[in-house]
């Protein structure tokens, strides 16, 4: 993530979509239990102010870009922009030693600017170089830096501490973006960005609101999760063991509150499944 | 306008591969399921996807959005290859055990109805997505195993996309989905939770039960 507003703009537009709709978040009493999310009220109430602007702002925005820019004009953009980003994403992988990956965002660089004109034109994923993203955050990932908790920021979305430390040397040091003169053009430059890259997900958006219960976990945990196999790179079998209710407990562990998997009279069960519920915390992140 | 950019693309990407990779599931049917049984776990996973990407592809009311199509061909592909159960059960946790064969079933059901439903309307997106096998080690002979594919498209980037599979007297089943490190099993796990400590399997029944009507209004 880089941050494309600071200061003056994101208040004003903070007071204005709590004007818009409120702020107010649900907060499920269970909230701030899990150990990945200690700010788990304050992320709620930032993260229903973003729901807010977006529904607001953002998504209306998004719909207009849609319906005035033609396809081919904006996956040229985001071409461009994809391209600009190769020289963070080239940065990061240099410094997780990675010199596989760090040869092929060169070469993704060079040939989509050159052949590509400037990056419009993706001509280096059909020749082979992949495009792998990279951001500071998960760079000190692998260097052993703990992810840190959760948190939402306004309008950027889900972070964490690691992750907004990280937001620094990507905003300015490894985005071209920011280096643009007059400081004007960076906000200008830096909207249409975030405005083409809201547009590109409005179908997923709505999806993943169908998709989840509590949209707030579905989005924290998918993330993190996110998170970890992105540092980790996906390496080999990161496939953490899924405890299965059918298999026997190991020796040593609680014997389970009620009757066997067999048939259990639900008046005493429906007791005892809330009371073994809290136990089941995901481990920490 | 609340994710990076680095998400953004790859959460479009990562819902239209796993409405295809759940619809992947099972293009065997009945007839086939014999020879499928016996078939590489790896192998049988490619060729589903592959055939079943391009029978999307070649359907125009399924890209036109036609819903009752797509849940046609899901519930008529899906369900041999995807062991909702033991994905449900898993999801669930500990407190399966104490559920009743009645809770049980109606947790299987309504989680089943919610993935079905809320990723089939994803299907209409595919394009021009193919499959690629990514290299997985050393499963020879085991009977529970996780097979690693890729999505690639002309456009975005490519989305990693795991399967865990066990290996039934059915032949193999898929409990388990990963897009882009994300394994669906463990992210339902805690959206159960709060439904769970609040009241129970009967609770979390319901909720997903009101859940499900919810997005049927919605669509119709």
């Amino acid at each position: 993530m880089s941050g494309h507003l600071r200061g003056g703009p994101a208040a004003i537009l903070f007071a204005a979509a709590c004007a818009l709709g409120g702020c107010a978040a649900t907060i499920p009493p269970g909230a701030g239990g899990n150990p990945a999310d200690p700010f788990e009220r304050v992320n709620r109430h930032i993260d229903a102010f973003n729901t807010r602007f977006d529904e607001n702002v953002g998504q209306p925005a998004a719909r207009g870009y849609n319906a005035v820019l033609p396809r081919v004009l904006r996956d040229c953009l985001s071409n461009i922009f994809d391209n600009l980003a190769e020289v963070g994403n080239l940065f990061n992988a240099t410094l997780q030693a990675k010199a596989g990956e760090a040869a092929r965002d060169a070469g993704r660089l060079l040939i989509n600017s050159t052949v590509g004109i400037g990056g419009c034109f993706d001509v280096a994923t059909p020749a082979g170089l992949e495009r792998k993203r990279q951001n500071f955050g998960v760079t000190m990932g692998t260097w052993g830096v703990p992810q840190g908790a959760y948190l939402v920021l306004p309008l950027l979305g889900p972070s964490t501490v690691r992750q907004t430390a990280g937001l620094i040397p990507d905003f300015y040091l490894t985005d071209p973006v920011g280096y643009l003169r007059p400081a004007k053009d960076v906000y200008y430059v830096g909207t249409v960005r975030l405005l083409g890259d809201r547009a590109a997900i409005l179908d997923a958006s709505r999806l993943v609101d169908e998709a989840a219960l509590d949209r707030y976990t579905f989005l924290r945990d998918g993330y993190l999760q996110r998170l970890r196999s992105r540092v980790n790179d996906g390496s080999g079998m990161s496939a953490p063991p899924i405890e299965d209710p059918d298999a026997p407990d190991p020796p040593g562990d609680a014997p389970p509150p009620a009757a066997p998997p067999a048939v259990a009279p639900p008046g005493a069960t429906a007791a005892a499944a809330p009371a073994d519920a809290p136990a089941d915390a995901p481990p920490a992140r | 306008m609340h994710a990076s950019n680095s998400q953004v693309r790859a959460r479009r990407a990562a819902y239209t591969a796993l409405a295809a990779s759940l619809l992947c599931a099972a293009v065997a049917g009945p007839a086939r399921a014999d020879g499928a049984d016996d078939a590489a776990p790896d192998q049988m996973i490619l060729q589903l996807s592959t055939q079943v990407l391009e029978e999307i592809r070649g359907d125009k009311a399924i890209q036109a959005g036609d819903f009752a199509r797509v849940e046609k061909l899901v519930n008529e592909r899906i369900l041999p290859r995807v062991d909702f159960d033991k994905m449900t059960r898993l999801t669930v946790g500990r407190p399966w055990r104490a559920a009743t064969p009645e809770q049980r079933s109606a947790l299987t059901e309504e989680f089943r109805n919610l993935l079905m439903r809320t990723y089939s309307g994803a299907l209409s997106k595919v394009s021009d997505q193919k499959v690629r096998l990514r290299p997985s080690h050393g499963q020879d002979g085991a009977s529970d195993v996780i097979v690693r594919t890729q999505i690639v498209a002309s456009q975005g980037d490519p989305v990693a996309l795991d399967y865990r599979l066990e290996k039934t007297p059915a032949g193999w089943k898929i409990y388990d989905l990963n897009i882009l490190g994300v394994w669906l099993v463990e992210n339902y796990k805690s959206e159960f939770l709060e439904p769970l400590n609040q009241g129970g399997v009967d609770n979390l029944i319901k909720v997903l039960k009101e859940k499900n009507r919810k997005v049927v209004a919605a669509k119709s």
